[in-house]
């Protein structure tokens, strides 16, 4: 029997309409802007000004605090401003703006295909590799790699989680690049578990692609201790703590992190941006982007620059279809609907998804009638109907209580609810309501 | 049988005597304080328990009242001077005159003025759908339609108007508790003096943006163009971040801004008929221009 997670979970229809179509290279836009805050933590500090000319990998931002990433220049040409835009947050925001002239790369960047496989760096070497490269969590949370690389003292990982779970309905971008860049990802895995000083490596993957897990065992053959293992396919198996659960049987407490049950998890995206960047000197630039959707024409995965609007890639797909009711960055479950199409792509976009009108419109929601489907479906075991009583009526201690700041905001319980109750709405408002009250405790 | 109706009465008759004493001692004991003034107080007040003045309920005001030592900082906007005049003279503290406040709804943003982009179908909620995103609007500071300050109201003095899809403050009602003020994720409602005759004159909107970027998304919108810091002969318009503030303790409503303004995003209330107005405009400015 094929391994899951236990607690809870839902299976809504998968989608892949891009599965099949191999990773094309999008063109190059005329003018791009590359947000300063792509990640999780403080945005970055530019240290580039207007008027001066760049090449590609070169510096824009830099770090700006513990929980942060430098930023590299996509493209090459003169910077035109730095001003506030709407980016894929749906609030204005600071960013870069260049007009792209030609394409002239750092001459330290290595451009060629050939694998290099062999690697004399320490950890140390490694982990100030991904830290300088600007790497963060390509899965979608954006959080900083190098920070999950540098075990804090007094804990130990033992086992390093790669993530090519894919559980997102639509998405193929990880799928696409496990077929097409497999060895670079077992590299890139090999790299981490280095750097983590582990002997042993597990990749998941759901059992909705066989390709990949074929393609996969085949080159690890040649690794030791990097083991793949099938999963039935779950939503939210790609959640750290439920892949946890499932690859390896252990449970991470409440409040408690990965590494405090000695797991580190990466994404195979991320594992495939670690090994640009130790053995090819390349920072991170571009990422898998899937567009894809009912009504598109001919639904891709694309190798994108980071600073692409978004609005180039749907064109390249044949253009917005006339039936689109709304438009989401990443996918169905956990995405977020997009303002406008004119956002630049940025490191935490996995896909750009274009909903027809049917399937766009949220239902009028209802009295909840206590059927408890909520509860059931919640892979956290919480009880959301719950919390979100408690968030309309601002009871905030009740929701901590009810232990609201667990929920990772999968968005099972909305699918599943039959009276269509906004409950990840109202439970995403206790959780950034309560996240301050603790906050401001802690002072 | 007799004995038996003696015997009862009188355990029972000792028993509660002896538990008299005892509570009397526990009562001595326990004795609890308070100033008689508080619950004066508390009756005096309007019993709204609203948290206008900054307190849980009328009688943690009461409270604080009779603890102070004078009456400053201390204010119920629900009650009119007279209550907090004759709490003063109650109390012996020189009482001190508070302007009466309104509220104030920042925005001028229609349908009509400020056309919607997109369409927001989340929870009728406005503090989710600011946690969310910029609003359904190119206006990424105005109101966002969801109601939340008229459900904060306790006092029935707000509605949404469905033409506008903008709150209305009904002014006999509104008592400037600021209940409303807390509830607006965006900041747009403030509490302003009510002012002369009720005579008001503000800026109706808190885009920050360059002018180009707030006019494409709003045509009411504040510009920061300054012509009105420029004309007000009080130096009561203050312009920051593209975006101009009058300050209503300086303001002597002369309403020479509202005229300048390109946008009309100034808004002047309660006074009389534009009409008249003009004319008075006109004959002041053929005297400066005779005197000159």
């Amino acid at each position: 029997m094929l391994k899951t997670f236990k607690r809870g979970g839902v299976h809504p229809a998968e989608n892949k309409l891009s599965a099949s179509s191999p990773i094309i290279t999008a063109e190059l836009p005329k003018v791009a802007a590359v947000p300063l805050g792509q990640h999780i933590g403080a945005p970055a500090s530019p240290v580039v000004n207007k008027g001066d000319v760049v090449k590609v990998g070169q510096l824009l931002a830099q770090s700006s605090g513990f929980v942060s990433a430098n930023i590299h220049s996509p493209f090459s040409g003169t910077i035109a401003k730095i001003e506030d835009t709407i980016d894929i947050t749906g609030f204005s925001r600071p960013a870069i703006f260049i007009n792209v002239e030609g394409d002239d790369w750092l001459e330290t960047i290595d451009r060629t295909d050939i694998l290099l496989a062999e690697c004399n760096l320490s950890a140390t070497e490694i982990t100030s590799k991904v830290k300088e490269a600007g790497i963060v969590g390509l899965g979608g949370a954006t959080f900083p790699s190098h920070i999950k690389l540098s075990v804090p003292p007094g804990k130990m990982a033992n086992v390093l989680l790669i993530n090519g779970v894919e559980c997102e309905p639509y998405l193929t971008s990880d799928h696409r690049l496990m077929l097409e860049k497999g060895d670079e990802v077992i590299v890139g895995t090999q790299l981490l578990m280095k750097a983590l000083s582990v002997s042993k490596a597990f990749i998941g993957i759901e059992n909705n692609k066989p390709d990949a897990i074929q393609h996969l065992k085949a080159l690890t053959k040649n690794y030791i201790g990097i083991e793949i293992v099938p999963l039935k396919v779950k939503y939210p198996q790609g959640g750290e703590k439920q892949l946890i659960k499932a690859v390896l049987n252990r449970e991470v407490p409440s409040g408690a992190l990965p590494i405090d049950v000695g797991v580190v998890v990466h994404n195979v995206g991320t594992a495939f941006a670690v090994y640009e960047a130790v053995q090819k000197n390349k920072p991170l630039i571009e990422r898998i982007v899937t567009v894809t959707g009912k009504s598109v024409k001919t639904p891709s995965n694309f190798k994108v620059r980071i600073g692409t609007p978004a609005t180039q890639l749907v064109e390249a797909c044949g253009g917005v279809p006339e039936d689109t009711g709304k438009i989401v960055s990443g996918g169905p479950m956990m995405g977020k609907a997009l303002k406008s199409l004119d956002i630049p792509v940025s490191k935490g976009v996995s896909g750009i998804l274009l909903f027809n009108g049917k399937e766009a419109k949220r239902p009028i929601m209802e009295p909840c009638i206590r059927c408890g489907k909520c509860i059931s479906v919640c892979p956290m075991g919480l009880e959301p109907y719950l919390l979100m009583t408690f968030s309309e009526k601002q009871m905030w201690e009740s929701s901590e209580m009810s232990h609201t700041m667990d929920c990772m905001e999968c968005g099972s319980c909305m699918y599943t609810c039959p009276a269509n109750r906004p409950l990840l709405d109202y439970i995403r408002l206790s959780k950034s309501t309560v996240g301050q009250i603790i906050r401001t405790r802690k002072q | 049988m007799n004995m038996t109706i003696i015997y009862t009465i009188l355990s029972l008759s000792i028993l509660g005597g002896i538990s008299a004493v005892i509570l009397y001692f526990v009562a001595q004991q326990f004795k609890v304080v308070e100033d008689p003034r508080i619950g004066e107080v508390e009756s005096m007040l309007p019993g709204a328990n609203c948290g206008g003045c900054g307190f849980p309920g009328c009688r943690n005001m009461a409270e604080q009242l009779v603890k102070a030592e004078s009456m400053e900082g201390l204010n119920c906007p629900v009650s009119d001077a007279s209550v907090m005049a004759g709490i003063a003279t109650y109390l012996g503290f020189e009482a001190t005159i508070q302007e009466p406040k309104v509220a104030v709804v920042r925005c001028n943003g229609t349908c009509e003025h400020r056309p919607k982009i997109n369409t927001y179908d989340g929870a009728n909620s406005c503090v989710i759908d600011a946690a969310l995103y910029s609003g359904d609007t190119g206006c990424s500071f105005g109101c966002l339609g969801e109601g939340d300050c008229v459900a904060a109201c306790k006092f029935g003095a707000m509605y949404m108007d469905p033409l506008t899809g903008l709150p209305v403050i009904i002014e006999d009602k509104c008592v400037a508790c600021g209940a409303c003020v807390k509830a607006c994720p965006k900041h747009i409602i403030e509490l302003r003096n009510k002012g002369k005759n009720s005579r008001r004159i503000y800026v109706s909107c808190i885009n920050k943006d360059k002018g180009a970027v707030a006019k494409k998304a709003c045509a009411v919108a504040c510009i920061g163009c300054g012509k009105c810091v420029k004309v007000c002969p009080f130096e009561a318009i203050t312009l920051a971040n593209n975006l101009a503030y009058i300050d209503y303790n300086k303001c002597k409503l002369c309403r020479k801004c509202v005229v300048e303004c390109p946008t009309n995003s100034i808004h002047e209330i309660n006074f009389p008929p534009r009409k008249a107005a003009e004319a008075v405009m006109e004959n002041h400015n053929e005297n400066t221009i005779q005197t000159n």
